[in-house]
């Protein structure tokens, strides 16, 4: 059974068609690839889905539930948490608090039980901060230890990756989008995230759908590649299927020159 | 490690620089048109009455001595880029100091020249013979000019010696100074603690009949407090906090704990020895602080810019008024404040829910806005509340101009706390302080908290990350305005009248730059803010300890604004958030000329 069942969605912004009748769907545990040239619509695809913008048209389904026009917040709530390209942290919270914060929907102390330090407002506390030290120890010591405590634009660039995967981890979703999770990278981070995103369906069960450039990344972990370009799904299928797919191709490459011209 | 090495060998014997002359020509014309500015705006003649060391120094001249002195001292720092070895100093740093205040002087003079040959009292109503006849010393321009030249040269070389001597002596000189000066300009407070201790013949020995310090006990106090500088091993307050934040956590608790403990005893034990006027000035600081911590919530934690923050403070003023005073045009409930009984309370949960509303209303329609725009739509609806306030179409509820008169005392049982009885409004506004405090604290440190923080560091991720920031932007509104409707609350009974004119947009200003010359999103900082503006300055309508400085006070408010802003726009007790954002440059950069640093003191022995 799917677990994000999108078809037909189109946004546009003025003259520019970003979404033209999209067709998708993951499977529960599955790890999906959106790949395409620069400007080919991916990066609204996921502002679409986590409702940053509201589609013009089509449907997106989670769970069955049709979440299109839905509230971020909302949506991060029913279960989707994103990070995003050109990586966004609360700079001047250190990286606990990161953390911390993206459980802001799963908890639920408000004021009164705060200025009261009621016990559940304390339990509530304590296991925010737990959870929050466990989601960071996925990433093992880079994260750990002194760095807790530590502002997040301290962080070296790599790090700041693995923060917002931790911090979209930390909002406990069933399916993840990572927006060009490796991009800045060098290649031994590169490859040791690229091991972590398989962790991340494996161990830790979560659906993954990523935006990525590196196409070795993408050979390495996608169960399934999705070629838009143009704002419509041009091919899809398996690494190996898509690699050899003329269109594919075409979109990046653009097509070979005319004989006759010469 | 080797690489420091190699840099400290470089250099053999620096040579140093040569003087600066355009940065001396600079600094000396900005010191004497600060001074003509500081003489043409009235100040000297204004605080020529009230004396810092009688008979022959008064605040009017020390608004005009120490621009030589700091504008020498500037004018005699070298720029150096981050990082590079620290200029040598020498008699280079004398002579640039010297001549910046010869010129400051020979500027002055000049001014001095101007107005007394040309009559510009038509313009300038200020600039008439009388400030000549003060300037001059009633001795003749010829004599006046050159004292001034020559004074404000002599004056420059200090600031440039300061540069030179050693970090101690530098300490200890501005011991002496801070000494001096904080005695001579909290005559009041101190007489006030002296008699309330019975040890009047203390300030009867340190003070002159007709104010300001003994030359003698001037000498003393500058001895003393000399001593204390040189006893304190020159660390910079900024070291000092940096120090602080690397301190483990249990020790900073633990300090911070006893801090908390010795002001709960002052808060509780000073007003009983204070007299009436410092109670007076403390109350007023307490409803500042008690707005300025609800106002940090919005703007220091949540970021929202709210510049019509008074108009809660006049949503709780004015609920009070309706439900208190007899006077009450239409609805006249006639409830007492009375914290022991049910009325009292009731009063409370009103201006609560008053206040609440108010926060919805106004929040509601700006939570779309950023920025600037939330910033101007604010100012708007502050302004709105005030004329709604003024309207002839609520003054059957509200009194229009005529406001509504004779709010009666709050109580606490059979005991009455009569606004005009300082001390006793001290106690109150300690008490909701000491609620504000707390609230802020657990709320700064809570999922809430965290909320409002995120949101203010990135809107659109905290919304991605799951927060209603709609609902949050509107929790930080209310609580806001609940801070700010107490503060009306206490401050309705206390001064027993209220009119619209006291809700000016003006409040709403003041209570912002109370936030950030203080430390946005730091609760100390807003205490800090709220003293050093409120207490010293005075407030909108409220005077503080510097008095003579009333009519002037915008005008310091305003220069300080720009200064904190341009030296330190972090404030004077930043949160420990805002501290690392604009440390975290230097403290890396600390540990990379440690070395040098100690090079230079090696040098020195």
């Amino acid at each position: 059974m799917p677990v994000l069942e999108i078809s037909g969605l189109k946004k546009g912004f003025g003259g520019v068609q970003a979404l033209d009748g999209v067709e998708f769907h993951v499977d529960k545990g599955e790890i999906v690839s959106v790949i395409g040239p620069n400007g080919a619509g991916k990066t609204s695809f996921f502002n679409v889905i986590t409702g940053y913008f509201s589609p013009d048209g089509g449907h997106i389904l989670f769970n069955g539930v049709n979440i299109a026009g839905h509230q971020p917040h909302e949506i991060t709530e029913l279960g989707i948490a994103r990070t995003f390209q050109n990586v966004r942290l609360f700079p001047n919270m250190t990286v606990l608090e990161n953390v911390m914060v993206a459980q802001h929907c799963r908890t639920s102390t408000g004021i009164f039980g705060t200025l009261l330090n009621t016990a559940s407002y304390r339990r509530e506390e304590k296991e925010i901060e737990e959870r929050a030290k466990e989601v960071l120890s996925f990433f093992g010591q880079r994260l750990k230890g002194y760095r807790w405590d530590q502002p997040a634009f301290v962080l070296s660039y790599a790090n700041r990756r693995r923060l917002e995967i931790a911090r979209a981890m930390a909002t406990m979703p069933e399916l993840i989008l990572l927006d060009e999770p490796t991009a800045g990278m060098n290649p031994k981070e590169t490859a040791e995230l690229t091991e972590l995103i398989r962790q991340l369906r494996d161990d830790r069960g979560y659906t993954v759908v990523l935006i990525e450039h590196e196409m070795r990344v993408v050979r390495d972990v996608s169960d399934r590649v999705v070629v838009l370009d143009h704002g419509v799904k041009i091919a899809e299928g398996d690494y190996e299927t898509i690699s050899q797919d003329p269109d594919v191709i075409e979109a990046y490459l653009g097509r070979p020159a005319e004989p006759d011209n010469g | 490690m080797t690489d420091v090495l190699d840099r400290r060998e470089l250099p053999e014997t620096p040579a140093p620089n040569p003087v600066d002359w355009s940065k001396v020509q600079k600094w000396g014309a900005l010191g004497g048109l600060t001074m003509s500015f500081i003489a043409a705006i009235g100040m000297v003649a204004v605080l020529d009455r009230r004396l810092i060391i009688s008979p022959w120094l008064s605040l009017g001249f020390l608004t005009l001595v120490w621009v030589p002195v700091m504008y020498g001292f500037v004018g005699a720092t070298e720029d150096v880029p981050d990082g590079s070895s620290p200029p040598v100093k020498g008699e280079r740093d004398l002579i640039s100091g010297l001549v910046t205040g010869l010129l400051s002087g020979l500027f002055f003079a000049f001014f001095i020249v101007i107005i007394d040959t040309f009559d510009v009292t038509e313009i300038f109503r200020n600039l008439g013979p009388n400030l000549v006849e003060l300037l001059t010393f009633g001795r003749g321009i010829g004599v006046a000019s050159l004292v001034w030249i020559i004074g404000s040269g002599l004056l420059g070389l200090v600031g440039g010696a300061l540069k030179v001597i050693p970090r101690k002596f530098r300490s200890a000189l501005s011991g002496a100074a801070v000494g001096v000066l904080g005695f001579a300009l909290l005559e009041l407070i101190v007489t006030d603690i002296a008699q309330g201790l019975l040890i009047e013949f203390v300030t009867d020995w340190i003070y002159a009949l007709n104010g300001g310090l003994t030359t003698l006990s001037a000498v003393v106090i500058a001895l003393l407090s000399g001593a204390v500088g040189l006893r304190s091993d020159g660390r910079t307050l900024a070291e000092r906090r940096l120090e602080r934040m690397n301190l483990p956590s249990e020790v900073l608790f633990r300090k911070n704990m006893i801090a908390a403990f010795v002001t709960v005893l002052a808060v509780i034990f000073l007003p009983m020895i204070l007299g009436s006027l410092t109670n007076e000035l403390l109350a007023n600081v307490g409803l500042f602080v008690l707005m300025g911590l609800g106002l940090n919530i919005v703007v220091g934690s949540a970021g929202l810019l709210d510049l019509g923050y008074v108009a809660f403070f006049a949503v709780g003023a004015y609920t009070t008024a309706v439900l208190t005073s007899p006077l009450s045009p239409s609805f006249a409930p006639e409830l007492t404040l009375d914290f022991l009984s049910w009325e009292g309370w009731l009063i409370m949960a009103i201006v609560l829910v008053m206040a609440a509303i108010a926060g919805i209303l106004v929040g509601t329609p700006v939570i779309r806005l950023r920025g600037d725009y939330l910033a101007i739509v604010t100012l708007g609806f502050g302004e709105i509340v005030r004329i709604l306030f003024l309207s002839d179409w609520l003054s059957p509820i509200f009194g229009g101009a005529q406001g509504i008169t004779n709010v009666p005392s709050a109580a606490i049982g059979p005991v009455v706390i009569r606004g005009t009885s300082s001390q006793a409004m001290f106690y109150v506004v300690s008490v909701f302080v000491g609620l504000g405090i707390y609230v802020a604290w657990r709320l700064h440190r809570s999922r809430t908290g965290r909320a409002w923080t995120a949101l203010r560091e990135d809107e659109d991720v905290a919304e991605a990350m799951g927060v209603n920031t709609t609902a949050a932007k509107l929790t930080a509104f209310v609580m806001g305005a609940m801070f700010a409707a107490f503060a009306g609350m206490i401050f309705a009974v206390k001064v027993g009248a209220i009119f619209p004119s006291s809700f000016k947009l003006l409040v709403s200003i003041i209570i912002l730059v109370v936030v950030i010359v203080g430390g946005m999103g730091s609760i100390p900082g807003v205490i800090i803010g709220a003293v050093v503006l409120i207490g010293v300055l005075g407030g909108p309508t409220q005077p503080g300890l510097l008095q003579e400085f009333g009519e002037f006070k915008l005008l310091i408010y305003g220069a300080l604004l720009v200064v904190m802003m341009l030296k330190r726009p972090e404030g004077l007790w930043p949160s420990l958030r805002r501290q690392r954002e604009l440390h975290h440059e230097e403290m890396s950069q600390d540990a990379w000329l440690r070395t040098e640093v100690e090079h230079d003191e090696e040098g020195e022995r």
